[in-house]
This record gives structure tokens, C-alpha cells and sequence, in this order.
């Protein structure tokens, strides 16, 4: 029998969660309410006694000293509006998974089948309301109705001895998993048909190669001695689906592209990838020879690189759009711990040591009608910085380095990008980290979570657009705490040497999991009946597919897997043996002794047909705005500072755990009160060593609205220097390069598909040109091409965007640098040169233009005075160090003051320039590879010394007080104010 | 010489294990044995054979039904393989011999829901106060001054005055039983460390120096032995002066503040034990 138990905090004690969400009401939904008081209910549907279920209540439920419970009636009564919220049937419930741990334990008992602990909140309010609103409050803030369930009552309509009453969300469903066939002997509409009614996300050329080898004789021959008909099975289709998705198979960037310039050149370019992105790094890495310090680049699921004698580092960024865009708290923590699994799942796996995160959303104050489907901007932005804060933190992994940016174009999809870096030894067991291979005979193993029917989906869901039946199943929610324990588990059998090769499961669960791995030996054979489930009554295809989180598969041998099963039960990580590896050639799947699947392994991997595309680029002209440059630029300066894009996140940074594992050295928030914007964050991975790590990232989507050639070289650009500017080391410097694009495929959906793709070409290309001019190899990186939402006549796409992540290795931490001004005294200087590049500028965009004169970037002369900056920096020479991006020279003198908490003086007319006669350029312009740069004045002729033969130039001074002035081209004040006012406009926006 | 033994517990959502176990070896402890939940469980590994236990932070269970909650609840129900004895009667005979705890964070956490802390009258196993939600109603990293209270019998903060270390927690609001519990803490100083202004002398509830809103500003509490130590900052988090947020503007000593804590423990043990 099912027992409903409710926690809440004695009536003297402070409801923080209740305040919180009674805020929300007020802020968020523009609705008053007087109070709000929260109650924690766990339903619990086991045999138990009534005294056994008083024992759970009172003890492992109860904080006694703060609160108090009821089994079975209401614990309060006195509110206008009750809203109880809770998990729908089958969504992974956390909190419902350690309470049944609990319960277990209490009784010396497992749950048997069916059992199970369910967990909701109540939210009993205080106010006049509408049933109107408190439905709003419902589905507008507490509950996501895709995966959740709530319920109103009014106190009138509400019976004291029943309260909200008994629910008990069980997937109920007693149903045997069935193999269906589907016909492909039919007309090309009905092919369609059955991919979009599948999720399947196959083009009409796919599905004929699909249909072409079904009908191969030889195939059906060899089919028909397994005892398959001559149809494919869903289990074929499903995994084949899943193998050739955009989101697996990346088929815009490995396609032949016939690409029409400006002139009308056109170009023949076969596959992106190759060409740009992969040939840089070769030439890059041979450049290098033996000094060649790139481990594993691109072939597994992170970049491998050398950190020293004795050990590597591993590092990947994901990107987790669609999700998020429909359960952002869900999404991101799904991305979060997902994008963990990567590096852990590299090589021989990873320890993971730092998390990153950049976001894209639209802004919090947008408030145009919200088209059907989507979520309001703040809302997500909320959701996903949750999921984040939960994914990270709960998993003991410091989150190091990230942005936030803000356009409206967002509101469709908003961005997510989650990244993980990893460190391993060298060697395990005598044997390379980074190389692993599943072997004919091992055993197929999956380890932790179970399967449920979590993520479906997921690989051809996010191949799509975000349109009216986007699957909710796609959707699903981690479980931090699952994945600990298995990675715990995991680090020590690969100590121990159980294994001989692992992956995670992500995308496409099993189906590509097993079906990556059985590429090693070229063959598998899985049983899916064995599969461990969440409940019953999955069909064959659904276990195949699932992506249910929390789970890595690995190629145990089978001599160890005694050892490897007993240690996996002892550390509590569920672990099953699924089927082996073989030889066979054929990707082969059985469910309860009838085949399922047959696969050719080699149609599996390499049947997809090659797209074929154009592309055609056209520059496009904005206006330019004619209004003059303002005499007094003090309140432009505020306004900039206060712009989304260049706002303090402090209130975001806080909420992560920077600091766990005690390696970080240089944090994201630095200077005289802790609340300096860093460029790059300085990690000890190592803390016997001083060798450190320096985590950097650009991204400048504004850019791409002129040329996302020069939006990629700026992003590249400003990665470096970020990196540059705490002291990185660009000799061993790699880069990730993460795409997120608009679907660039020409067609009616996107009648402008040609030119989206050229802007796709020419980002590539500036990748390739500024990587390898500057030296620094792409390692890893990933792409999400389809970030539309298209719901009747409304199209959103987001502006063309690569996040350009950077990392690099120092031999000695205690030679890096922080951005805030230190002393008073110390001179300032800019290096670089600043030009008239206002298109894209944040200042521009202040006044609702975009512009045309797009910053570029000189590499040659960037990277002289990168490699001189850096013998400064290592020399001792430079006191703060700060990067000129969003706000231009503008933004980065205030920030230098504002986070040293002192004053300066500088003079616009010392700024080394060409072709600028305006202050509001020249604190404005957006030019590229500039620096703030703070120097003691008795390094001042080391220094210059130093950066010989570059463009720099002393240009003031910092002050003691806290007066900040910059005087203009015609020598009069342009801009005067006190730093601690410069800093409010720049903390206020999003200091929620 | 005596040989120090020291104990980090690991695993089920604890991640500071790392970090702590540095600290135990720069503080000159012989052995340290980072020691998961699981092996004390299945017999392998003997609480018994060391002097030191260090709980670490993280996330127990996820924090799932509050704050180390579900693991108290396991030291309580959980049995050891072999000899059958449940946990929390290791760690009673642990401290019965003289023996030392530190609980850091989601450690300290489960010291006070297990009962461990205060332990008044020497009674330890019943929860006598909480850590709860903090009053911003968020997790936050940022560092804070704590100020040491130089009556207190706690032997890890013996010598200090203050210390400067991070905190990083979603709940940290130290709630007692009631008024009379609190002025028991008081008049035995238990109270070892409060949230304070930067000179290390006035406590403060101003936030964000008083990061959660705690009764009287408590940071960290002993027990009237002093040898059971629970603080929510982070010593572990604080080893080298690059450790400190503002190294690179202010001087700071070579050595990070929380070493200090670790360096007590074990030079106590190597004294007493």
C-alpha cells in the first residue's frame, strides 16, 4: 500500500526555498502573493507496516531539530492555494532514488518490482488569486509539464483528512517488448513518411541506400539463414537512424560543398572537416616534428594532450541546445554530466577536473509574445543555470570558465555549451592511456543507471529544428550522484586494469555505444533482454536506443569479469554483462532468443551517402548610424558596462564550486574584492607541481551578422588572449572549436540555406587560417546545425556562433597574472593598434546598429606581440593584464580599475591608432589582439624593452581614490566618474 | 617516533578527498589511506587502525533528503560485513579511544545529523542542532574570515586567531535545538570559529561576511573533548598562497592558512596517541 508522508519546517523557522519561489511570483510573473510555504511529500508504495513507515518519516525524512512531519493528512492547513508538483511516470526522480535507498536500509530489505519511493513539493500559498493565475504560477514557474505533473486546490474546495491525496506516478504498462517490421518497398512519400513519423531524421537518399541494401540478394540471403524476413526490423532502422545521424555523423561538415564566392569563384570543397579543421591541426602537429605534443586528436570522444612527463590531458566541449530549449534545468544537467562521460569515456578514461560552460540565451527582460512551445528567456536562463550548478557541483568537479551571451535570436534555441577536461597518466599498467580497443571475445558490459525510455530520440531529435512534434521523450533529467559512484567505480577497475576498453553512452545509447566499439574487432552480438530496466515494457528498439543517463559500456575480458563484477557490487554500481565483441562483421542483436538485428558493420558505419550542397556568399551592407560623437562619453560608458553581453555574472559564478579539488589558482573572480571579471582561469591539476593549466574561451556571434569569417578569427583571437592574458603559454596551446549553426541545407524550410552554408565555409576557412598561423591545433570540437524553431509562419534561427575554447600548459603557476589594477602609481598601457572596427560593436548595438566595418585580425603581427607579451608576463614584468573584447579599450580600463578598486587617468590621445578621429571609437571600436596592460614603474623600461618592435603605448596611470577619468582627442574630459559607480551599472543588471 | 594513520573517507558523493588527503601528508601524517565508504563495509579496511578520520565535503547521496541526511541515516542501519557491528558503533569506540574527527563541510554536515557533533556530556548519536538551507536560499563559493576562538578545548584550531578560507555550500544556516543548547555552546566555547569582520574580532549575521545567516555566526563547533572538529569553510581548500584569491595584489605567507588545522591533528596525535 502506498503512503503519502509530508516534511515541512516548523512554522519559527525561515522557509528560504519559500521566499525564493514567493520572489519569483512577484518578479518573474507579475502576480502578488503574500507567502509562500513549502512541504516536501514523499509517496511511498511499498509493504510496510504502519510502525515501520512512522520509523522512515521520523528518521531518515526528518531534519527533528527543524521540522515536522504527517503520514497520511495534511501537516498544515492555513493557505488560500495549494499547488503540488511532481515527477510524471517514469522521469528519473532523484531525491525518490535516495529515499528508497533509505527506506531499504531501514527495512534490511530491497524494494521488489513495482515498489518504489516518489517524491513532490507542495506549495501552499497565501494571497487572493485567480484559479487564472494560480495556474500560471503552476505551469509558468513551478512545474515543466513535459516531465512534470502538478495540481491545484483552493483552501475552500480542500478536505482536511485528505489533503492533496494519494498519487502514485508508476509507469504501468505490463506490455512484451515486440520486433515489428517496416516495408521499404514503398513509393517515396510512404519513405518519408516513415522518417518523420519515426523521429528518424533521414533524407530521401538515405532511406533508398537503407531500402537498396535490404533488397541486396546477398544481405537477404544471409538474413533469411538468421531467420529474419525480407523487411528491415525497427531495431535496424532505429539504430541505423541514430549511427547516420547529423548529430553522429556530422554529414553538413563531412559533404561536398560547392562553395560561389563574393566574385563568383566557385570552389569545390570535399568535406569541411578534412579540409579546414583537420588539416590544420596535421600541418600544425608536423610543423612541430618530434616536439609534437598533441596525444589523440579528433578519433575519440576528447582531444588528447601532453601535460608532462607522466601524465595527459583530455578535454571536450559539448553543446546540449534542443533539451534545454524545452527542459533547460533537465538539459543542462543532462548536458553537464553527459559532456563528463566524454573525457571518461576517452582512452582508457579520465579523471575529470574542470567543468565549462558558455550559454546563449535571449534576453531576461525580452518581452515580446512568446510563440508556442518555447519558454521565457529568464526562465531559462534559471532552469539551466540550475542544472548546471547541480551537474557540476554535485559531481566534484570545479567549474572554471564560461560566459553568457544575450540576443534575441536565442529565444528559438538557446545554447548551451557544456565542457569537461580530464587529466590521466601516461601509462596504465605498462599500456598507452590513450589507446583502447575491444578485442574479439570481450565481453560487452554496461555499467551504471538502467534503462528506461529517457531520451529517445535524442541524436535525430537535435538533428532537427524545434518544430511542433519534437519529442518530449527526448527529454530526461541526470542523476550526479549515480554517475559519481560509477566513476568512482570505473577509476579503480581501470587501475586494477579490468578492461580493455570503455565509451559512454550518450547519443543513441547503446546502439551507438556498441556499435562504435564493435568497430575495433568488426562485430557484436547483444542480448537486450538482459538489459538492466527502470520498469517494464520497453519494446527491443526503445532498450537499443534508449539514452537514459548515467551509463558507460566497456570491453571487460573475460577472465577479469568475475573481478570487475564483484568490485562493481561492492562500490554499489549496478553492472551487466550484455552480450561480446566478435569478429563477425555483423552488428548482431537478439532479444529473447530471436534476432533482432543483422547488420553489415560495414554498411552500418560507411552505407551513408555522401551530401552534396552549395553554397553561395554575398556580403551583405547594414546601414551605418550618422550621429556624432558624443563630447561627454560617461553615461555611454555606463550604458556599455551595464549592456547583457558586458555585465558582472558574479551572481552565476558564485552558485558554482570553483575551488573543488584545491587546484584553482587563479579564479574566475578575482582582484581587490573578489568580484574582478578573470580572463582565463589557472588550474594545479597536480598538487604536488606547480604545472598548471590556463582555461580560456571566445565566442562573438554579434560578428557574424557582417562575415562569420572574421566572427570565427575574432572568436579564435579572443580565446588566445584571454588565455594570454593570465599568463598562458601559447607554444603548447590547443584549441576546441564547437559550431552551432542555422540549418544551412537550402529548401523550403530555409530559402536561404545557400547562404548560410558559405557563412559555414568561410567560418571554416578562417579557422583554418588563424589555427595555424597562430599555432594553436583544434584537438576536439562538435557541431549542432539545426538551431531553428519553426512553428507555423514563425522561423527563429540563431546568428551563426563558434565557441572557441582554449587551453594551454605552464610550467609554474606562480608566474601567472590576474586583470585588476594592483597599485597606485603603476603606469597603463594598451598594446595594439585600434581602428575604426565598430560593426558588430557592443556600442553600436547600444544604438540598435550593426555596422559593417567588422574587427580583423592580423595574425603575424598578433602573434609577436603574444610571444613578447608572454616574455613579460614570465619575466615578472606585468602587474595586471586585461583583454580588450565586448565594450573595446572602454570596458577594460573600467574593469582594470573597478576590480583593483582604484583610480586612473588616461589619455585617448597617446592610443596608437589608424583612421580614427573619435573618442567614442576609440573607447568603443572592437578591434582585435588589444591588451590593458598595468606595469610598476620600475619595470616600465624592462617592459617597453620588452615589447620592442610592437604596437604599444603608455597611455596613464592608475590613481590612488577612486576617480576615473579619460581625457578626449581635444584634450578635454570625456569621461569622469568614480569607479564604484562605473562598478553598480556594470554589477546591476543580473545581480539577481 | 609514533606513526600517524590517517583516515579520508571517500565515495557515495564525497569529492573533497583529494585535496584533504594532501593536507594530512603536508601536515606530516605517515600514512594516509584515502578509504571508501565501501571497503569499511565489506570487512578490508579497519576504522580501528588509524588515529585520524577525516570526512571530507561533497554531496552524500546527492544531499537528497537534506544535507548528509541519507548517510546518517546508513552509519545508523549500515553493517560491517564480518563482524556484523553498524558503523556508527566503530566511530563511537573511535572516539572512546581518544581518537580524532574532522568533518569539513558536507563532512561537518554529517557530523551534527549522526549526532557526532556537539556530543554534550559526552553523549554522541543523537542529532542535537542542524545545517539548513542558507538564508540567500543558494549555493555559494566565496571566501570569508573566521575568527578563532582561543578558549575553545578544539586541539585543531589551538595557536590561531583567524582564518580566511572558502566556503562552498547550499547549506550551511547552523540552527540549535534551542536557546539553552546554545548557551551550553557558548559557555563550554564550543563555538570555535565564527564568521567575522576581516580583523578576525567582531563575529557578524551581516551577509555576505555571515555567508548563510547562521545563529551567532557559527562557523565550526567541537565537542568538550576537542577532539571532534566540524567547521563548514573549507582548511583543505587552503594549502599555498596561490590558493588565496588575491595572491597575485597582496603578500600572503607561503603557507595557505587551513594547513594549520591538519598540522594540529597531527601533531596531537603523535603527542597522545
Amino acid at each position: 500500500m502506498a503512503y503519502r508522508v509530508e516534511i515541512g519546517l516548523k512554522p519559527t523557522i525561515r522557509d528560504a526555498r519559500g521566499e525564493k519561489i514567493k520572489r519569483r511570483i512577484i518578479d518573474n510573473l507579475n502576480i502578488i502573493v503574500d507567502s509562500v510555504v513549502t512541504v516536501d511529500v514523499y509517496t511511498v508504495d511499498a509493504a510496510m507496516s504502519a510502525p515501520e513507515i512512522e520509523k522512515v518519516a521520523s528518521g531518515p525524512f526528518l531534519d527533528p531539530i527543524i521540522q515536522e512531519f504527517s503520514i497520511g493528512k495534511p501537516l498544515r492547513d492555513d493557505f488560500d492555494w495549494a499547488i503540488e508538483v511532481g515527477y510524471k511516470p517514469g522521469v528519473t526522480d532523484n531525491i525518490g532514488r535516495t529515499a528508497r535507498e533509505a527506506v531499504e536500509l531501514l527495512l534490511q530489505r530491497k524494494f521488489k518490482a513495482g515498489e518504489g519511493v516518489y517524491t513532490s513539493v507542495l506549495y501552499l500559498i497565501r494571497g487572493k488569486l485567480t484559479k487564472e493565475q494560480a495556474e500560471r504560477i503552476a505551469t509558468g514557474l513551478l512545474a515543466n509539464t513535459l516531465i512534470q505533473r502538478f495540481e491545484i486546490k483552493e483552501r475552500p474546495s480542500w478536505n482536511p483528512d485528505v489533503g492533496m491525496g494519494i498519487i502514485v506516478p508508476k509507469v504501468a504498462s505490463s506490455k512484451e517488448g515486440r520486433v515489428l517490421e517496416i516495408n521499404l518497398r514503398v513509393s517515396d512519400e510512404e519513405l518519408m513518411r516513415t522518417s518523420s513519423a519515426r523521429v528518424l531524421a533521414l533524407t530521401l537518399k538515405e532511406m533508398k541506400a537503407i531500402r537498396n541494401y535490404a533488397e541486396d540478394p546477398g544481405v537477404r540471403e544471409e538474413r533469411k539463414k538468421i531467420g529474419l524476413g525480407e523487411n528491415l526490423t525497427d531495431c535496424e532502422l532505429e539504430a541505423l537512424a541514430q549511427t547516420w545521424s547529423e548529430h553522429c555523423k556530422h554529414k553538413i561538415f563531412n559533404g561536398l560543398i560547392e562553395y560561389r564566392d563574393e566574385e563568383g569563384k566557385v570552389w569545390r570543397i570535399d568535406s569541411l572537416f578534412d579540409t579546414y579543421i583537420k588539416r590544420s591541426t596535421e600541418e600544425i602537429r608536423q610543423a612541430m616534428g618530434e616536439k609534437d605534443w598533441c596525444v589523440s586528436v579528433f578519433k575519440d570522444n576528447a582531444g588528447v594532450m601532453r601535460f608532462n612527463e607522466d601524465w595527459n590531458i583530455v578535454f571536450k566541449v559539448e553543446t546540449h541546445n534542443s533539451p534545454s530549449a524545452l527542459d533547460p534545468y533537465g538539459g543542462a544537467l543532462t548536458g553537464i554530466v553527459g559532456v563528463n562521460r566524454d573525457p571518461f569515456g576517452t582512452g582508457k578514461g579520465a579523471k575529470l577536473i574542470f567543468n565549462v560552460d558558455t550559454f546563449c540565451f535571449a534576453p531576461p527582460d525580452y518581452s515580446k509574445p512568446l510563440p508556442p512551445r518555447l519558454l521565457h528567456p529568464k526562465r531559462i536562463y534559471e532552469g539551466v543555470r540550475e542544472g548546471v550548478e547541480h551537474g557540476g557541483n554535485k559531481s566534484g568537479i570545479p567549474t572554471v570558465n564560461g560566459s553568457i551571451v544575450f540576443d534575441e535570436r536565442y529565444a528559438g534555441k538557446p545554447l548551451v555549451y557544456c565542457g569537461t577536461g580530464g587529466i590521466m597518466p601516461r601509462n596504465i599498467l605498462g599500456e598507452p592511456s590513450h589507446e583502447k580497443q575491444a578485442m574479439p571475445g570481450d565481453l560487452i558490459v554496461m555499467t551504471g543507471g538502467r534503462i528506461g525510455k529517457d531520451g529517445i530520440h535524442g541524436a535525430t531529435f537535435s538533428s532537427e529544428e524545434l518544430h511542433e512534434e519534437s519529442p518530449t521523450s527526448a527529454v530526461q533529467i541526470g542523476d550526479p550522484i549515480t554517475q559519481k559512484r560509477m566513476t568512482d567505480f570505473l577509476l579503480r577497475a581501470r587501475d586494477l586494469g579490468l578492461y580493455h576498453a570503455i565509451t559512454d553512452n550518450g547519443a543513441g545509447g547503446l546502439s551507438s555505444s556498441v556499435g562504435e566499439m564493435a568497430r575495433d574487432c568488426h562485430g557484436c552480438r547483444m542480448y537486450l533482454e538482459r538489459a538492466p530496466l527502470k520498469y517494464a515494457g520497453l519494446d527491443p528498439w526503445e532498450i537499443l536506443l534508449s539514452e537514459a543517463q548515467e551509463r558507460m559500456t566497456l570491453a571487460v575480458y573475460p577472465e577479469k569479469i568475475g573481478p570487475f563484477l564483484e568490485l562493481a557490487k561492492r562500490m554499489e554500481v549496478e553492472a551487466t554483462v550484455l552480450g561480446e565483441f566478435t569478429d563477425s562483421g555483423k552488428f548482431h542483436i537478439l532479444y529473447n532468443g530471436q534476432t533482432a538485428a543483422y547488420l553489415d558493420m560495414d554498411f552500418l558505419h560507411n552505407g551513408l551517402p555522401r551530401m552534396e550542397l552549395k553554397a553561395r556568399w554575398e556580403k551583405k551592407v547594414h546601414p551605418e548610424p550618422t550621429f556624432n560623437d558624443p563630447p561627454d562619453l560617461t553615461a555611454a560608458l555606463k550604458k556599455v558596462l551595464s549592456r547583457y553581453n558586458v555585465c558582472s555574472k558574479e551572481s552565476v559564478i558564485r552558485q558554482y564550486d570553483h575551488e573543488v579539488q584545491g587546484g584553482c589558482v587563479i579564479k574566475p573572480l578575482v582582484g581587490a574584492y573578489n568580484d574582478g571579471p578573470s580572463d582565463a582561469t589557472v588550474l594545479r591539476p597536480l598538487l604536488e607541481s606547480w604545472e598548471g593549466i590556463v582555461v580560456s574561451s571566445g565566442i562573438c556571434p554579434r560578428y557574424s551578422d557582417i562575415d562569420t569569417y572574421h566572427m570565427m578569427a575574432c572568436a579564435i583571437d579572443e580565446a588566445i588572449r584571454n588565455n594570454l592574458s593570465a599568463g598562458g603559454n601559447l607554444k603548447q596551446m590547443a584549441g576546441l572549436d564547437n559550431f552551432c549553426w542555422c540549418d544551412p541545407i537550402q529548401s523550403e524550410k530555409t530559402p536561404d540555406g545557400e547562404y548560410k552554408l558559405a557563412q559555414l565555409v568561410r567560418a571554416n576557412q578562417a579557422l583554418y587560417h588563424y589555427t595555424r598561423a597562430f599555432g594553436v591545433p583544434c584537438i576536439s570540437g562538435k557541431d549542432s546545425m539545426k538551431n531553428d524553431y519553426l512553428i507555423g509562419d514563425t522561423k527563429i534561427s540563431i546568428p551563426p556562433t563558434v565557441l572557441f575554447s582554449a587551453v594551454s600548459v605552464v610550467s609554474d603557476v606562480r608566474r601567472c597574472i590576474t586583470m585588476d589594477a594592483k597599485r597606485s602609481g603603476d603606469r597603463v598601457y594598451i598594446l595594439g593598434e585600434t581602428y575604426n572596427d565598430m560593426g558588430g560593436s557592443e556600442y553600436y548595438a547600444l544604438y540598435g546598429f550593426i555596422g559593417n566595418q567588422v574587427p580583423k585580425v592580423n595574425a603575424p603581427r598578433a602573434k609577436a606581440l603574444y610571444e613578447a607579451l608572454g616574455r613579460a608576463i614570465q619575466r615578472g614584468l606585468v602587474a595586471s593584464c586585461h583583454d580588450c573584447s565586448d565594450g573595446g579599450l572602454g570596458v577594460a580600463l573600467a574593469e582594470t580599475a573597478l576590480a583593483g578598486a582604484l583610480g586612473m587617468e588616461v589619455d585617448l590621445r597617446k592610443v596608437p591608432s589608424s583612421g580614427v578621429n573619435r573618442n567614442d571609437v576609440l573607447l568603443f571600436s572592437e578591434s582585435q589582439s588589444r591588451f590593458v596592460v598595468t606595469v610598476h614603474p620600475e619595470h616600465q623600461r624592462t617592459f617597453e624593452e620588452c615589447l620592442k618592435g610592437n604596437v604599444f603605448a603608455e597611455i596613464g596611470s592608475i590613481t590612488g581614490g577612486s576617480t576615473f577619468t579619460i581625457t578626449g582627442l581635444h584634450g578635454k574630459t570625456a569621461v569622469r566618474a568614480n569607479i564604484f559607480e562605473l562598478k553598480e551599472a556594470w554589477q546591476r543588471p543580473l545581480r539577481w | 617516533m609514533k606513526k600517524v594513520k590517517a583516515l579520508v573517507l571517500a565515495g557515495n558523493g564525497i569529492n573533497c578527498e583529494m585535496e584533504m588527503a594532501h593536507a594530512c601528508r603536508l601536515a606530516g601524517s605517515d600514512v594516509v589511506d584515502i578509504v571508501f565508504l565501501y571497503d569499511i563495509l565489506s570487512g578490508e579496511v579497519k576504522l580501528d587502525d588509524y588515529h585520524f578520520l577525516n570526512l571530507p565535503g561533497g554531496f552524500l547521496d546527492g544531499d537528497d533528503l537534506g544535507a548528509a541526511k541519507a548517510m546518517a541515516h546508513r552509519l545508523k542501519y549500515a553493517k560491517i560485513a564480518g563482524s556484523g557491528e553498524r558503523l556508527d558503533e566503530v566511530i563511537f569506540r573511535f572516539i572512546r579511544e581518544g581518537k580524532l574527527i574532522l568533518g569539513v563541510c558536507n563532512g561537518f554536515q554529517l557530523m551534527v545529523k549522526s549526532g557526532l557533533l556537539p556530543g554534550l556530556k559526552g553523549i554522541y548519536g543523537k542529532q542535537a542542532l542542524t545545517l539548513t538551507f542558507n538564508d540567500s536560499g543558494r549555493f555559494e563559493d566565496r571566501w570569508v574570515y573566521l575568527k578563532v576562538n582561543s578558549n575553545s578545548p578544539s586541539i585543531f584550531t589551538r595557536g590561531l586567531k583567524g582564518l580566511y578560507l572558502p566556503v562552498r555550500h547550499g547549506e550551511g544556516k547552523f540552527i540549535p535545538k534551542n536557546d539553552e543548547m546554545l548557551a551550553e555552546l557558548e559557555r563550554k566555547n564550543l563555538i570555535a570559529l565564527q564568521y567575522s569582520d576581516p580583523d578576525y574580532r567582531k563575529p557578524t549575521l551581516e551577509y555576505p561576511l555571515n555567508p548563510n545567516g547562521s545563529a551567532s555566526a557559527i562557523a565550526g563547533i567541537c565537542d568538550e573533548t576537542g577532539r571532534l572538529f566540524g567547521m563548514m569553510p573549507h582548511p583543505e581548500a587552503y594549502l599555498y598562497f596561490v590558493n588565496h584569491p588575491r595572491w597575485t595584489r597582496e603578500k600572503v605567507p607561503e603557507e595557505g592558512m587551513g594547513l594549520a588545522i591538519f598540522r594540529n591533528a597531527v601533531e596531537y596525535v603523535r603527542k597522545n596517541l
